[in-house]
């Protein structure tokens, strides 16, 4: 049994990686008013439990000038006994260029995030593997063409303070 | 020609804060510790609740002590935080930030003569807002060894017959102090013994840390003898709106109603209407903004134990107030050279009072980036400065 208080630390630990993975042990066990072993236990802890699947960088791919395209697309899905719709979900999770799927309610059952360099790429991937798939009706594709808020980071430009230097 | 001021004007002194201002505007390249208002900008629920109330073309006046909802609001508000009730009717006045009701109340309290107790160091505009209202500025110098509490000894010693409020600055700018339940207990006694008056000022109220803010209006037969002020400033990160209040008994309210209507009108109305969504929705962004001004102070509490800097633990606003006696210079020499040879500015301690002196206000009110860049640097200045002696 998890005490309250190693929920809350691990809970501090979360919201603060999920904006800053980079930050040193050290670092974040000052920030935290907790110890490093804590810091350290917790997150191999939380690891191994796969609350913590990873420690990926946002990447602003417009600025670094790299050819690629993302898109959304939205899949129906005839649903299999017994099974609903996982299996149809991880045939499609398995395809490398496929970021994220999930079930969604509304009018359709899944929707797929894909990265591919081109319009064509993705545009093949969906005709040649993703629309074929036995129990998939229908899909269709989204182009994003611009990204303003990933992960919850604003991809504008940053103003820069406007604050008097010296206030009482 | 005759002298166009008035003696009382020309008696009080420019606050010290503006003449370091002046200075460190002429230094472009200069980075600063020395602000004492939100790095964070207002939460974009209420900013844009402000917009919309722009475009519904709400841009008349309110009724002179704020508008109804807020006000409802407000007392809510009061009641969940500080769990006192205030009846929004008679006992709520909504001003232009905080710094109002530091007026308004000491206006409408003072006969020429009366005293009023200032604590120091704290916030600049006690004293001369006392002087204007014909009150007796006593200041009570706080003490370090005391975590710039104010005790019950210390207060006792200041009282006299003429004697009539005690300013209550805490949370504390610029020391970070705070007063626990335990802390004011003893000073609530000796109010009611000498039947004073209170002017609590809790607008870092949102604003501490380990410990939960409390009021002294709270306190068994205080409420009736206490005006609380608060607003939106620093918890909500609403300096620019100039949006605060100050609730207390009916009697003094109204009276308070009558300066604030005769000099103001009312408090600018579409900060009011964006105040409504940030009392009904914006907890979440409020406890996100404590709890990185907490990690902040305690990596800057961190850092000065590593420099061998003597500094108490504050728990509350967003400032540390670090002890710079061991450099044998005042705090102004301390903070003009600091800003000479590595461009960052400090706010001397002396500009919060006599009694700052040998200290200086260290704001955290910064990213964390920004906070290590300034602290190596004073990290550097201070080992110079050890060096040299």
């Amino acid at each position: 049994m998890e005490t309250g208080k190693t929920a809350e630390i691990r809970k501090q630990i979360l919201l603060y990686l999920e904006k800053n993975s980079r930050v040193e042990i050290g670092e974040l066990a000052v920030l935290l008013g907790t110890d490093e072993v804590t810091i350290a236990n917790e997150m191999a802890a939380m690891e191994k439990e796969q609350i913590i699947c990873g420690y990926h960088t946002l990447i602003n791919w417009d600025k670094a000038g790299s050819e690629y395209v993302n898109a959304l697309i939205e899949v129906k899905v005839t649903p299999q006994r017994d099974k609903g719709f996982d299996e149809t979900a991880e045939r499609i999770s398995n395809y490398p260029e496929v970021e994220a799927v999930y079930l969604i309610s509304g009018g359709y059952d899944l929707m797929v995030l894909i990265e591919g360099r081109t319009i064509q790429e993705i545009s093949r991937f969906v005709s040649s593997k993703l629309a074929p798939i036995e129990d998939v009706v229908s899909t269709v594709t989204y182009f994003i063409m611009k990204k303003y808020k990933d992960h919850g980071t604003l991809m504008i430009e940053k103003k820069k303070s406007e604050r008097m230097l010296v206030t009482p | 020609m005759r002298n166009p001021l008035s003696r009382k004007i020309t008696g009080i002194e420019p606050s010290g804060i503006r003449k370091f201002f002046d200075i460190v505007s002429e230094m472009p390249d200069a980075i600063s510790l020395g602000v004492g208002e939100p790095d964070f900008d207002t939460p974009w629920r209420i900013r844009e609740e402000g917009i919309y109330s722009l475009e519904r073309g709400r841009t008349f006046y309110t009724s002179n002590a704020g508008l109804k909802e807020l006000k409802i609001e407000i007392g809510k508000y009061l009641n969940r935080k500080i769990q006192v009730n205030y009846d929004p009717d008679h006992e709520i006045l909504v001003t232009v930030g905080g710094s109002e009701g530091i007026d308004v109340a000491l206006r409408a309290m003072l006969d020429p003569g009366d005293e009023v107790l200032i604590p120091q160091p704290s916030y600049v505009s006690y004293l001369p807002c006392t002087i204007l209202a014909d009150g007796v500025p006593v200041v009570i110098p706080l003490q370090q060894k005391n975590e710039f509490k104010l005790t019950a000894e210390e207060l006792e010693s200041y009282i006299t017959p003429k004697t009539k409020i005690l300013v209550l600055p805490y949370p504390n700018n610029p020391t970070g102090a705070i007063m626990t339940r335990e802390d004011l207990e003893p000073i609530a006694e000796v109010i009611r013994k000498h039947d004073l008056y209170v002017l609590s000022d809790e607008i870092y109220s949102e604003l501490t840390y380990k410990y939960d803010h409390v009021s002294i209006a709270s306190l068994p037969g205080m409420k009736e003898r206490t005006l609380v002020i608060n607003g939106f400033s620093k918890g909500f990160a609403m300096t620019g709106w100039r949006l605060g209040y100050i609730c207390g008994p009916a009697v003094i309210t109204e009276q308070m109603v009558k300066i604030h209507q005769f000099a103001i009108m009312c408090a600018p109305t579409n900060s009011q209407y964006a105040a409504v969504e940030g009392l009904r929705h914006c907890e979440d962004e409020v406890q996100q903004m404590r709890t990185a001004y907490n990690q902040r102070r305690r990596f800057l509490m961190h850092e000065f134990a590593r420099m061998r800097l003597d500094c108490f633990e504050p728990f509350g606003a967003f400032y540390i107030f670090p002890n710079i006696q061991e450099f044998g210079m005042t705090s102004e020499e301390f903070a003009m050279r600091f800003l000479e040879e590595e461009k960052v500015a400090v706010v001397p301690g002396s500009a919060f009072g006599e009694c700052g002196e040998g200290y200086i206000r260290v704001s955290y009110a910064y990213s964390l980036e920004d906070l290590k860049e300034a602290i190596g640097r004073l990290g550097s200045f201070i080992g110079r400065l050890r060096n040299e002696r």
